[in-house]
């Protein structure tokens, strides 16, 4: 596979691991944001293979994990208005809401259908005219843009049976607001490349400048990720804090203007609930009221009922980096990806999806 | 005035005229052996020492997939459980679940992979059933075969039977049935000359048999995988299994297909491999059996039975750390086999 | 989530392309890359690419492992 093989060569990556070995002598507690990167972290075995001076920890970059309970509340009483098609990411199927999940609704007769691409949602709209069709906007801004250009594709086509469930976030200001917080020191950031790739790297400007924090954009094959641990690494011990992209073949600094102005035309900044860290200002994505026909939310009148997450649930902790899936109590016990608690253990870029199915790189 | 384009109708499955007639042109015909043509409520044979017995229902959609169908994945399967029981297969029972409407035509072409698959196994299909349900009961035909081998004297193959130092071998690359069968699906449908790997394997197991009577675990790897199937080896012979990543062969549209939808190869099905675990003194006869075998020809070794903990399947990356391989969990492909 | 991957445009029509990837081919939405063309590598995600791969960055980076790789070896 022409891009990707390439970037998986066992020679060039010991060279890169040599790399590391050699530049490290400081502790560093690197935090990659984005859950694509545990996965090839986890995947890779790439934790057993570091120094010891080096520390990883997740962050919250998975989109499924921080969706809130309250908006998948939402979404599953959606799916129970007669008429109406739930179109969704795999991912989302298994989360337990406050009552039930998205799979179990299905199989208690919801139409709700699992695609890759919002121009299927847009096709099953097209092929049932009688039926809304819903689809559920979870994603950063690897995403958002996808999804508003298939809004504006159902306005150019007409098609009149299409909504969105925007529940789309931002990257930025979560990053901000964890390194606001305190709770978790880092010495270094692996910034998630595919959402570089339509905003830039520019919009981590401030993690350096304001905190003092090297970041490093980073693809998602072993050499990348290897690469950008390099890169960080050499920052660190060089006492640096820039904004470097180790990812160059898919980022430019500026990003992707044409993705990032359908985005800006659809959908514009709004308060939204991460689950495990509470409401952030600016966070979210909420469709233009020029779009309105395209907002489910504006669409269907719901009642949710009270949401309510569950206690045993330390997903909030592990998506802040304060605590990972080994300090949870039902990890791999009452909590596992047949039986799961918290949508961390759910989702394909969970945290604790990812611990559980490859082993947390200590006990293999 | 042309003939009607013939569909199946619940008068099908009722056991009267036009239900007998359908046994005897759809199946009878076309499966002809003396026992199924008897037609008696039971098919009457003659087993000799341990007999394999084996039971599958099939509900693979769409029925019609690149590389096979659903009457030549309800032969094979059950072949192959029988074959990797160490088992020569020779009857199988073929039952039919028809929703009602499936044309004629459709049952028709199944119903010649079912021979044809037969034929190539050397097995036959001695007795049947035939249920027509309502439109919406039941999604197009589901087929169940039951199917019966004798265990030839001194092969020993089970699951609890790995041991440390085995090593173990794989009949061929991964997913190529999973990854077909979803090249079809509504929603992410792409375009591939991918076919589907479903084949009997009883006549390689023979050979391989007779290269080495001390063959420890033969498994199939359908729904779960290579993962799948090595963890439940594991865990039933309570030993540590280690696969090499560099050594599993995949083929590159399964790889590019599987990085698309965010699918793993240790987890996609598999209807025409095999996997054997082998003592290390045998390995290099079985080996060349299996190459020697239609289905074989890229045989490899993939990994070995290790001391340490038991139940546990691990894998050396490419990087040469070692990371778990756990069982298929989470959303599975619906319906692929 | 943020699953993509980089694939050959075969086939451009208005806002669709054909682009195949390791031996399959599906159809996919430029409508975020309007100027890939023919023969570009983008990044497909969800069904949308999200940018034009930049062939020679990727070499060049390449590269750069192919040296370290060299090193690393002499080291040992």
């Amino acid at each position: 596979m022409k891009f990707v093989s390439e970037f998986r060569d066992p020679k060039a990556a010991k060279g890169l691991l040599a790399s590391i070995h050699r530049r490290s002598r400081t502790p560093a507690r690197l935090m990659e944001f984005c859950g694509g990167h545990t996965v090839a972290i986890c995947r890779n075995g790439v934790r057993q293979a570091l120094p010891d001076t080096i520390d990883m920890v997740s962050g919250p970059g998975c989109p499924v994990c921080v969706t809130a309970t309250a908006d998948l509340d939402k979404a599953i009483a959606m799916a129970q208005i007669p008429d109406v098609i739930i179109a969704t990411f795999g991912d989302m199927m298994r989360v337990p809401g406050s009552q039930t999940s998205l799979e179990r609704a299905r199989a208690s007769g919801a139409d709700i259908r699992v695609v890759y691409s919002p121009l299927d949602a847009l096709a099953i709209a097209q092929a049932n005219p009688d039926r809304q069709v819903v689809f559920l906007g979870v994603g950063f801004e690897t995403t958002a843009p996808a999804i508003a250009a298939s809004i504006l594709t159902a306005d150019e086509k007409e098609i009149r049976n299409y909504s969105v469930l925007s529940l789309h976030k931002l990257c930025p200001p979560v990053i901000r607001a964890l390194l606001e917080a305190g709770d978790v020191r880092l010495s270094g950031l692996i910034c998630p490349g595919h959402v570089s790739a339509v905003i830039g790297s520019r919009p981590w400007a401030f993690i350096a400048s304001e905190f003092g924090i090297p970041c490093v954009v980073t693809g998602f094959e072993l050499l990348d990720v290897l690469h950008g641990i390099d890169r960080l690494t050499a920052q660190v011990e060089a006492g640096e804090a820039k904004v470097e992209i180790a990812y160059g073949r898919g980022v430019k600094r500026d990003g992707n203007p044409a993705a990032m102005r359908l985005m800006e035309q659809v959908f514009e900044p709004a308060p939204a609930e991460w689950r495990g860290i509470g409401t952030l200002p600016e966070s979210g994505l909420r469709i233009r009221s020029d779009y309105q026909r395209f907002d489910a939310e504006c669409l269907f009148e719901i009642d949710p009922g009270v949401p309510h997450d569950q206690t045993d649930c330390i997903c909030g902790d592990i998506l802040r980096g304060t605590q990972t899936p080994l300090d949870c109590k039902s990890f791999g016990t009452a909590c596992t990806p047949e039986t799961p608690i918290g949508p961390c253990m759910v989702s394909s870029e969970g945290s604790c999806s990812a611990y559980y199915l490859y082993g947390d790189g200590n006990h293999a | 005035m042309g003939t009607m384009p013939e569909e199946i109708l619940m008068a099908h499955g009722d056991g009267g005229k036009l239900a007998r007639d359908l046994v005897a042109k759809a199946f009878v015909e076309v499966l002809a052996n003396p026992i199924l043509e008897r037609l008696d409520d039971s098919a009457v044979v003659e087993l000799n020492g341990r007999t394999a017995f084996t039971t599958d229902s099939y509900v693979v959609t769409p029925i019609f997939f690149p590389g096979g169908d659903i009457g030549k994945l309800a032969v094979c399967g059950t072949v192959n459980d029988l074959a990797t029981s160490g088992a020569r297969p020779l009857y199988l029972s073929l039952s039919l679940i028809i929703e009602e409407g499936l044309p004629r035509e459709d049952l028709d072409r199944v119903i010649a992979s079912v021979r044809e698959a037969a034929d190539e196994a050397g097995v036959v299909v001695v007795t049947g059933d035939t249920k027509v349900v309502d439109r919406g009961s039941a999604d197009k035909l589901y087929i169940n075969t039951a199917g019966i081998g004798e265990i030839p004297e001194g092969v020993n193959i089970a699951g609890d039977a790995a041991r440390p130092g085995d090593l173990v071998l794989l009949s061929g690359s991964l997913g190529d049935h999973g990854i077909a069968v979803m090249s079809q699906r509504e929603g992410i449908a792409f375009s591939t000359r991918l076919t589907s790997d479903c084949a009997p394997l009883n006549r390689m197991v023979s050979k391989m048999l007779e290269a080495s009577p001390r063959i420890h675990c033969l498994r199939d790897p359908t729904r779960g995988g290579l993962a799948t199937t090595l963890n439940e080896i594991a865990h039933q012979s309570r030993v540590r299994i280690l696969i090499e990543e560099m050594s599993i062969p995949v083929k590159e549209e399964v790889a590019s297909a599987c990085e698309m939808l965010g699918l793993d190869p240790l987890y996609m099905a598999n209807e025409g491999k095999l996997v054997a675990v082998v003592p290390a003194s045998d390995v290099e006869d079985v080996l060349q059996a299996m190459r020697r075998s239609r289905y074989g020809e890229e045989a490899v070794i993939v990994g070995e039975v290790v001391l340490g903990e038991p139940g546990r399947v691990a894998m050396r990356t490419r990087l040469g750390t070692t990371r778990i391989v756990d069982m298929l969990s989470g959303a599975a492909l619906p319906r692929i086999c | 989530m943020c699953l993509a991957i980089p694939a050959r445009i075969e086939r451009v029509d208005g806002h669709e392309a054909e682009v195949s990837m390791g031996g399959i081919t599906r159809a996919i939405s430029i409508q975020l890359t309007p100027g890939a063309k023919l023969g570009d590598y983008v990044i497909v995600h969800a069904g949308y690419a999200i940018n034009v791969l930049d062939q020679q960055e990727a070499l060049e980076t390449l590269q750069l492992f192919e040296q370290m790789a060299k090193l690393a070896e002499e080291e040992a």
